[in-house]
């Protein structure tokens, strides 16, 4: 592994544990700061989940581990290689050993559920087609939608395109799995099975998994380790049970659901007072 | 399969049909493998007035074309109008003595350079010089001759 | 005073960093092609659905218009007695103007649309931030076939329309209105030059083939990724197409003539 940044890999501690390390990073959109200096580090082997109320930039973080976007300052390492480094050609190298789940499953809409798995192996692999169909229908039955290999991405429930599109995310066999979303307006029982999807697929698979999400329930009952984010920083990490009994008044707020806190119900503005006698 | 193969095809009928297109324009709606193809040579002639004459107007020999003006300069000594032209290889036998002419096809029609042919036993060759040549009739000096020579007439 | 100068120049520099943006992305598009030209099934899927389906309304566009001109231009002619030379202003128009623009407008609209509307559509549904996750690059996936199949259908497409055109022009002056068949072909022959008139009308479709083709694939990928941005850019494809194509046309005939 090449060495990079070596003053920087310094402040990483046990840096062997950690597939993705994130220092200091800084990301502004326009003249908003979506984050403000955040460390994350993400654990080999273990589900990472990204929590925060909406608006929070959870999403433009994933891309940013991505590489689709770029920081205004900070690292990311993976593999203790600094991504936003990384000129284009790496870049597209180092994404073969990622996978990614998006919200809306991203699957390609002129191709069957077939060749969308086939996908990845087509473009990055020699394979020849029968083995090519070998390994689809094994990303599918690990996904329970073997009998769907023929169906058009516009004839499946949001569930199923979801689950077909982490069939594809593990096609090349990925180290780390990126999940944006996983669970946002899934049914309860298509919640259930990707629930356990995710678990067992990090299990079996050896992944590493980086949850994004703001459903506390789910996320909690799967995630190793939890980040906590809002306003641009990160306000609390930890295992789901010191989530869970942590008296820090950011952390309550989000995992207990309050509607008033630290992140204020009212978006900001004047007094009330003054607002309502302005109109007299 | 049989979807990608009637793919290919469509795509290569609508490739031939395209050339095919092209090609009906290039042979069948243009003059190119007509005239301004093959082996061609050039000759020279100089006229007094070329007046109506243009680049590309036809050369003819006996009413069939069998060349192109190529190029029309002024000898900047004699003042003489240089016509440049060239004529198909198949027409290869022409006279070093015949005469060029500037005619017009109706009355009303383009100008074009007519050939009469000669007798002498050689031939004009690449850079030749057609000698005799009558230059082309203007108009406005026709009917100027002749109300001219009305008015004196009626003196 | 200040925020009217302050707007200027921020207005001023956007414009220049967008069209910096584009160039950008034009260029490498077309550093793609090589990668492109490795893989011929793409192209053949893009010549489909660029070209073969944009085959029947220029073929029955080509063939109307011809009509239009064998009967407009007969009766213009026929008052000078010069009708056998209908064939000649059938063909110059066709292959110098009206072939290359109308098949150009006409392909902006039914495949430059439906190209920015796939592309959009692509983008709204995170399928090209897929692409780029699944370490496949976009650029040289979506946007490269497309482009170069535009290039390579506009020139066949215009020489259809003219070829069928000329045919509707001899149908309506020769078989309809009684011009001799002869001079309709001949006559054409004589004042249609290969090099001057097919040549440049050629050139001419080249050059809108990749003006068309880039608007739309450059609208379709950088459109607000919604619905209504979507239809919004597939709007202003059409419409700048249309702009640039006539503009185009007249530099083009200048600089040729």
């Amino acid at each position: 592994m090449p060495e990079i940044d070596n003053n920087l890999d310094s402040n990483i501690d046990n840096n062997d544990n950690n597939l993705v390390s994130i220092r200091n990073l800084h990301f502004s959109r326009g003249h908003s700061k979506v984050f403000n200096g955040i460390d994350i580090d993400i654990p080999k082997g273990k589900i990472t989940a990204i929590m925060g109320p909406s608006g929070t930039g959870k999403t433009t973080l994933l891309k940013l581990i991505g590489g689709q976007l770029k920081p205004q300052q900070g690292t990311i390492h993976f593999h203790g290689e600094n991504i936003p480094a990384m000129k284009t050609r790496k870049l597209y190298e180092v994404r073969k050993k990622m996978g990614m789940l998006f919200q809306s499953g991203a699957l390609l809409t002129d191709m069957t559920v077939f060749d969308n798995i086939a996908f990845p192996m087509r473009e990055h692999t020699e394979l020849p087609e029968v083995m090519i169909r070998d390994l689809v229908l094994m990303k599918l039955q690990a996904v329970g939608l073997r009998g769907a290999r023929d169906l058009n991405p516009s004839q499946l429930s949001g569930g199923m395109a979801r689950r077909v599109a982490l069939a594809r995310a593990i096609a090349l066999d990925p180290e780390m799995i990126l999940y944006d979303e996983p669970f946002t307006g899934q049914d309860p029982i298509s919640m259930g099975a990707l629930v356990e999807l995710i678990r067992s697929m990090n299990d079996a698979l050896d992944l590493t998994s980086v949850i994004v999400s703001h459903d506390i329930q789910e996320t909690l009952a799967i995630a190793d380790k939890i980040y906590i984010i809002s306003q641009g920083k990160v306000v609390g990490h930890g295992s789901p049970q010191e989530m869970n009994q942590s008296d820090s008044p950011w952390i309550n707020q989000f995992v207990h659901g309050e509607a008033d806190g630290p992140v204020p119900f009212h978006y900001p503005a004047h007094s009330y007072k003054d607002d309502m006698l302005q109109g007299v | 399969m049989s979807n990608s193969r009637r793919l290919e095809i469509a795509v290569g009928i609508f490739v031939a049909v395209g050339i095919a297109a092209l090609l009906v324009l290039a042979v069948n709606v243009s003059n190119v493998g007509g005239l301004n193809s093959g082996n061609q040579y050039t000759v020279r002639a100089n006229f007094d007035n070329i007046s109506g004459l243009k680049t590309r107007s036809a050369v003819a020999i006996a009413g069939v074309t069998v060349g192109r003006v190529v190029s029309i300069t002024v000898d900047p000594v004699t003042f003489e109008a240089v016509v440049e032209m060239t004529i198909n290889s198949n027409f290869s036998e022409v006279p070093v003595d015949s005469s060029a002419g500037i005619y017009t096809a109706g009355l009303l029609g383009e100008k074009y350079i007519g050939i009469e042919p000669g007798g002498a036993p050689d031939f004009l060759e690449e850079g030749g010089v057609i000698r005799l040549t009558q230059s082309s009739i203007v108009l406005e000096k026709l009917i100027s001759q002749f109300l001219f020579s009305q008015s004196n007439d009626d003196k | 005073m200040f925020d009217w100068f302050a707007q200027l120049g921020k207005n001023t520099i956007e414009f220049y960093a967008r069209l910096g943006k584009e160039v950008l992305l034009f260029i490498q598009t077309i550093l793609s092609f090589w990668a492109v030209i490795l893989r011929p099934g793409l192209i053949i899927q893009q010549l489909y659905s660029i070209g073969v389906r944009s085959m029947l309304i220029i073929i029955v566009s080509g063939f109307f218009v011809g009509m239009v001109l064998g009967l407009q231009g007969y009766n213009t002619l026929v008052d000078f007695g010069a009708e056998e030379s209908l064939g000649v202003i059938v063909a110059l128009s066709l292959v110098r103007e009206l072939g290359p623009v109308v098949t150009a407008l006409l392909y902006a609209g039914r495949a430059g649309s439906a190209l920015t509307a796939e592309i959009g559509l692509m983008k709204a549904t995170e399928q090209l931030s897929g692409l780029e996750m699944m370490a496949v690059n976009p650029v040289e996936r979506i946007l490269a076939p497309r482009l170069l199949a535009g290039i390579i259908s506009m020139p066949l497409l215009a020489a259809m329309f003219s070829a069928v055109g000329i045919f509707g022009g001899y149908l309506v002056g020769v078989d309809l209105l009684g011009v001799d068949e002869g001079s309709y072909w001949s006559q054409m022959q004589a004042k249609v030059d290969f090099d001057k008139d097919i040549v440049n009308g050629v050139i001419k479709s080249f050059v809108f083939g990749i003006v068309t083709t880039w608007i739309a694939v450059y609208e379709g990928y950088n459109c607000v990724p919604t619905s209504e941005g979507v239809s919004r850019a597939t709007t202003r494809t059409v419409v700048y197409s249309a702009l640039v194509v006539l503009g185009l046309d007249f530099l083009l005939t200048a600089l040729m003539l």
